[in-house]
């Protein structure tokens, strides 16, 4: 048999083992991973907690946003309905969006992700507990506060997609847009952190023996998901930073009186705004085409296919942004590229929704609460396809969008993509971690009321936008015939809204929290989250040796409830899990896991802080919080990168495994290259803009600074990577002095220091004004970046000093020191590239 | 207290507006969309009864046919040769309509300028060499079973110009200009408005498009060129009241001192159908109220208050612009 990393699977057969495991084993584990008490418990990083406040607070953003729609509705009854006024409703529809795409949407299924994936791999834990903790922590307290803008009336009202130049300070010169700006652009943040969480948990911790091939298919779609994330969301994070640049100092990347494009921005938008879509649906329809195997208790229909569709979706998706601009004046050929890959990406739907329909048809389901949501959402969520292939096509589109048409299409798209099925993993999942299971009686109310009020208040309005009624409008004149449709619309919202409300008592009086003594699995799913478990999760880690383990094997809960898998205890007495080979998930080695801290949710805090206090423009306050929360971060890293005394323990039935590993078979290391990819996104699109304003605005180009000028600055780039990369070497040597290669690596950020100041100082030397034109807002925007990047690396050579100063480098290979050096290497290429990029290019030609 | 309309409808009241401006076209442009609109319903329908056939059986049918149903089989038919059979023949047709749709301006067209402003429509008519020949505002006229070319810009921020019955919808985009093509085949008026959210009252920002007889069209465009009649009794107080309360500094009225360029060309307002952009009725109490009073009537426009004139002025201002036409 061939073998990823040169472990024998011949070893697997030791599995089950026979010998009975020590007792007082069992006691030990729940010692190590037993939660804080009280108001300790705000330091937990668990992800049984994490995952459950995660939803708990998603949910809490669904009701919120939900009851603006609501208060909405209302004022849509009839026309000249006097309930909200103008800049009321503008605010409310801008936050309805915000809330549900951004609150509720990304983070629902990133907190499902938490919450169910590591159960369904078999790992102890994530990877990054403490990144979660932040990350959960961070988005809680900036939503909140960002939340919070609509009852002061600082709420922003520039819609959900916020277009300038209508939120640019000439027209929106409140702090309302500022809100969305840094309140968005800062919990994007947050997603960002779960992503980067989310990809290495799925490669690197996944059961030993659970190949790619044999990953549940949410495991795929949380892959898939977490990947688009790394993709799509830099565009939107720059967009962001370029509005705010333009409305805090005058920078002009979207006037178009001196060489901006409005257009530029619904580029970057959508180009994270469609795939959005997906990322939200794909989560969702990993979680549908579990459940349908798990209620018909059969294996998926057309696994590979399911497969193909969500990797194939990921990539189309990056295709299709410009469909949301067909009505912009953009050239034929373009329209008619975007309108097919729009098409296109309906196939992988087709494909599943058939291999849903196929495995529903080749087992036995039962029409219990879960599969009522699962088949109602299939059938909305079908619905909303058909209309997008509709507007897909371009000239239909002329008379749907941006009217009551689309606004059906996209709740049809969402609900029945997404919010319905998140309602069937509620009642399907909650057994897993309540004591009671929700009931099923009530649930057949929420189902019917919910997919009743759903038709009734959208099936209209395709109506009312084929009527001709625009969205965004906070009323309507009686003569245009608007009001029926629009009043079934409100009546169906209500009926949509008691569902939920039912829902809600049903929650509380059934869901009762707790991680080792659930309900179980009542519906008598296959996979690996059925398995007993505690907060260390299952007791021992089985071998996976098919898709559907608990169905092939009916003695294996039995058997890793008694300890006879990989890992039956602590075998360092601390947290552990075991990362295994990223195809074949052979078993590496052993990750020492964090335990609970408050630096993760004091760094949230401090974070928010941050950004809410420049928001307000309290600048200095702002910026002591961000001083703080720098501090909170190292101080919880200081704690970690420590091996353990022994360098091999025995992970279950002898085989060994070391506990310290470094360079690129670490999961460190694969977390620092998904972040690079983040950034290398971010200045990708950058570099888009750049070009981009240039094909708009040629004439108002002036030529760079002397071409000489790259000489030093690559020289200075140069020596910045050269030093960290020999400080590296020398790591490996014995007889090189202790205090050597921290030196070096802070020598090397200075390096990249003086090239930055090198690229900054010809450019204002040379004349060039940020507030002059396209070409001055996207240089200094490249040399913001740029200084972003040089500053977070001094801090890293700082505290990377620091550690060697303490001796806590290890020697011959660290794994702090690879992430400063790969983050070193990559913050010389990157400024060497915009660099070279912005002198040389239009440079010539002009 | 408000009524529940709906409660106090006939049937006949409740079907009114069926059919759709979408589907009800007047003109060409529209109804070739019309006709594709058709299609994909039809297409829609026949594969969400599929789906729905599909799903029954999966979850309730004959044992023969879910077995039939239980395979990977199924997807490769329904989930991927349909689809991709069905999908490209669309594109075709889209396509092929929308290069139809985007033919360039032809030298027989009409030429109209439309400028988006918040919240109103500043209209030019331009003659064959693209010069403006006459403005207007929030109404556009045209003469029938002739193609419009409408150029849309923008001078502050993104609206988007929609006449569902004669056209589809093309954005106005501030430092661009975009070109489109519509045409009415039978007199009438057709409603307009503006969607793309642009803000504050973009809910209140409609307007008009009128299409007449080719002899009714050219006789009124001819009559507009006249200069105004003077006014004569209460109109002419009116004119003074208006110049000397500087409504000129924003409003234009053709032949008169009044040159203001912020605010709506007045020349012709007696003879609009409707006033702030769509919103009201144009009568002489309508027109008062405006004036006095256009904050509550369309929150946050640029229009100041004139509540301190006396009612009296108000109305002399509102008969001279009434003779404006």
């Amino acid at each position: 048999m061939r073998s990823e990393t040169g472990f024998d699977p011949a070893l697997y057969d030791r599995f089950p083992t026979r010998e009975e495991r020590p007792a007082g084993e069992m006691k030990e584990l729940e010692r190590i991973w037993c939660a804080p008490k009280g108001w300790q418990l705000l330091t937990v990083v668990n992800n049984n907690y994490i995952g459950a406040f995660y939803v708990g607070a998603a949910f809490l953003f669904f009701l919120l946003a939900g009851v603006l729609a609501l208060v909405m509705r209302v004022q849509l009854a009839w026309p000249l309905n006097g309930i909200l006024p103008q800049e009321t409703y503008n605010q409310f529809f801008t936050m309805h969006g915000t809330v549900m795409m951004f609150l509720f949407a990304v983070p629902a299924v990133e907190a499902l992700g938490v919450l169910l994936l590591p159960q369904m791999l078999a790992a102890r834990d994530l990877p990054f507990p403490r990144l979660s903790a932040y990350a959960f922590w961070a988005y809680l307290i900036g939503g909140l506060a960002f939340f919070a803008s609509i009852f002061v009336g600082l709420a922003p009202d520039g819609g959900w997609f916020m277009y300038p130049p209508y939120t640019s300070t000439s027209f929106s010169p409140g702090i309302n847009a500022d809100f969305w700006l840094l309140g968005i652009g800062f919990i994007e943040i947050s997603a960002i952190a779960g992503a980067i969480e989310i990809i290495v948990g799925v490669l690197r911790t996944r059961a030993p023996g659970m190949s790619l091939e044999k990953m549940p298919i949410f495991a795929w779609a949380m892959l898939v998901f977490a990947a688009m994330i790394i993709i799509g969301f830099p565009a939107v994070i720059l967009g962001t930073l370029l509005l705010e640049l333009e409305r805090a100092l005058n920078w002009p990347f979207f006037d178009p009186t001196r060489g901006g494009d409005p257009l530029l921005w619904q580029h970057l938008f959508w180009f994270f705004g469609h795939p959005e879509v997906y990322i939200i649906f794909l989560p969702a329809a990993g979680l549908v085409t579990m459940m349908a195997s798990a209620l018909a208790k059969t294996a998926v229909v057309g696994y590979r296919l399911i497969v193909l569709a969500l990797v194939s979706t990921g990539f189309i998706s990056f295709g299709v942004w410009a469909h949301h601009m067909f009505t912009t004046g953009m050239p034929t050929l373009t329209v008619g590229f975007f309108s097919a890959a729009s098409m296109a990406v309906s196939v992988p739907a087709g494909i599943q929704v058939f291999s849903w329909i196929a495995t529903l048809a080749s087992g036995r389901p039962r029409m219990n609460t879960p599969t009522l949501f699962l088949v109602g959402g299939i059938v909305i969520f079908v619905m909303g396809g058909l209309t997008g292939v509709m507007v897909a096509l371009v000239p239909f589109d002329y008379q749907a969008h941006d009217s009551y048409f689309i606004v059906a299409h996209l709740h049809y798209v969402l609900i029945g993509g997404m919010v319905f099925p998140l309602f069937a993993a509620f009642y399907n999942w909650t057994p897993m971690m309540s004591r009671r299971p929700l009931s099923e009686a009530m649930g057949k109310w929420v189902f019917w009321l919910m997919f009743a009020g759903m038709h009734l208040t959208f099936l209209p309005m395709h109506v009312t936008g084929l009527m001709g009624m625009p969205r965004r409008v906070y009323t309507y004149l009686p003569d245009r015939d608007w009001e029926t449709t629009n009043l079934l619309s409100t009546i169906g919202a209500g009926i949509l809204a008691l569902g939920i409300c039912l829902f809600l008592i049903d929650l509380a009086r059934n869901f009762r929290f707790s991680a080792d003594e659930n309900a179980g699995n009542v519906y008598g799913g296959g996979t690996l989250e059925w398995l007993p478990t505690g907060l260390y999760s299952t007791r021992s880690i089985p071998v996976v040796r098919s898709r559907d383990p608990l169905w092939h094997d009916p003695a294996l809960p039995e058997d890793v409830e008694q300890g006879r898998y990989f890992l039956p205890n602590s075998a360092t007495g601390l947290r552990e899990t075991i990362i295994t080979s990223p195809i074949r998930a052979e078993p590496e080695y052993l990750q020492i896991m964090p335990g609970p801290s408050p630096w993760p949710v004091a760094a949230a805090l401090f974070t928010a802080g941050f950004f809410l206090l420049l928001t307000v423009q309290a600048y200095w306050t702002g910026v002591v919080s961000g001083i703080i929360a720098i501090l909170c971060l190292l101080r919880w890293l200081w704690d970690t990168d420590r091996p353990v005394r022994e360098p091999q323990v025995d992970i279950g039935a002898g085989i060994m495994a070391p506990t310290y590993v470094t360079g690129p078979r670490s999961h460190g290391w694969w977390a620092m290259m998904v972040l690079l990819t983040v950034i290398g996104m971010i200045f990708l699109m950058a570099c888009f803009s750049y070009l981009y304003l240039y094909g708009v605005h040629p004439r108002l180009w002036i030529a760079p600074p002397d071409a000489a000028w790259l000489i030093p600055i690559l020289l200075a780039y140069g020596a910045g990577f050269g030093l960290a990369w020999l400080g590296r070497r020398l790591l490996r040597r014995d007889k090189t002095r202790l205090w050597t290669p921290g030196v070096l690596l802070m020598a090397g950020g200075g390096g990249s220091i003086l090239a930055f100041a090198i690229d900054f100082l010809s450019w204002r030397g040379h004349g060039l004004s940020p507030d002059a034109s396209g070409q001055g807002a996207t240089v200094y925007a490249f040399l913001s970046l740029q200084g972003l990047l040089v500053a977070i690396l001094f801090i890293m050579t700082c505290y990377m000093a620091a550690r060697n100063s303490r001796g806590l480098i290890n020697r011959p290979a660290d794994n702090s020191y690879d992430l400063v050096y790969l983050f070193a290497a990559y913050t010389a290429a990157q400024g060497l590239v915009s660099a070279l990029l912005t002198r040389l290019f239009p440079g010539s030609l002009l | 207290m408000t009524r529940l309309p709906i409660f106090s409808r006939s049937t006949e009241q409740a079907l009114a507006g069926w059919p759709p401006p979408v589907l009800d076209p007047a003109g060409p442009f529209a109804s070739s969309i019309t006709v594709l609109s058709w299609v994909l319903f039809a297409i829609g329908g026949v594969i969400l009864g599929l789906v729905l056939a599909a799903l029954w059986v999966a979850l309730a049918g004959p044992e023969r046919l879910r077995s039939r149903l239980g395979g990977t089989r199924v997807i490769w038919l329904a989930g991927i040769a349909l689809p991709v059979v069905v999908l490209t023949a669309l594109l075709i047709y889209g396509l092929t309509l929308t290069s139809m749709l985007r033919t360039p301006t032809q030298p027989s067209d009409i030429r109209v300028r439309v400028t988006g402003e918040m919240w109103w429509w500043r209209v030019a008519y331009l003659d064959q060499t693209g010069r403006v020949a006459m403005t207007d505002a929030n109404e556009i006229h045209i003469p029938v079973g002739r193609t419009v070319t409408v150029e849309l810009q923008s001078s502050d921020v993104i609206h988007s110009f929609w006449v569902p019955r004669l056209s589809g919808k093309i954005d106005m985009v501030p430092g661009r200009r975009n070109v489109l093509r519509m045409q009415a085949d039978a007199p009438g008026v057709y409603a307009g408005q503006c969607a793309e959210y642009c803000g504050g009252a973009h809910a209140l920002m409609g307007f008009m498009v009128v299409a007449h007889r080719p002899d009714d069209y050219a006789r009124l465009m001819a009559g507009r060129r006249r200069p105004a009649p003077v006014a004569g009794g209460e109109a002419a107080r009116g004119a003074q009241l208006f110049q000397s309360n500087g409504c000129g500094a924003c409003h234009r009225v053709a032949g008169t001192a009044a040159n203001g360029l912020a605010g709506p060309d007045l020349s012709h307002v007696g003879s609009r159908r409707t006033l702030g952009a769509g919103i009201l009725p144009n009568n002489r109490g309508t027109m008062i109220g405006w004036i006095g009073d256009p904050q509550s009537l369309k929150p946050g426009n640029r229009m100041p208050a004139y509540s301190m004139l006396p009612g009296r002025d108000l109305t002399a201002i509102a008969a001279y612009l009434e003779t404006l036409r």
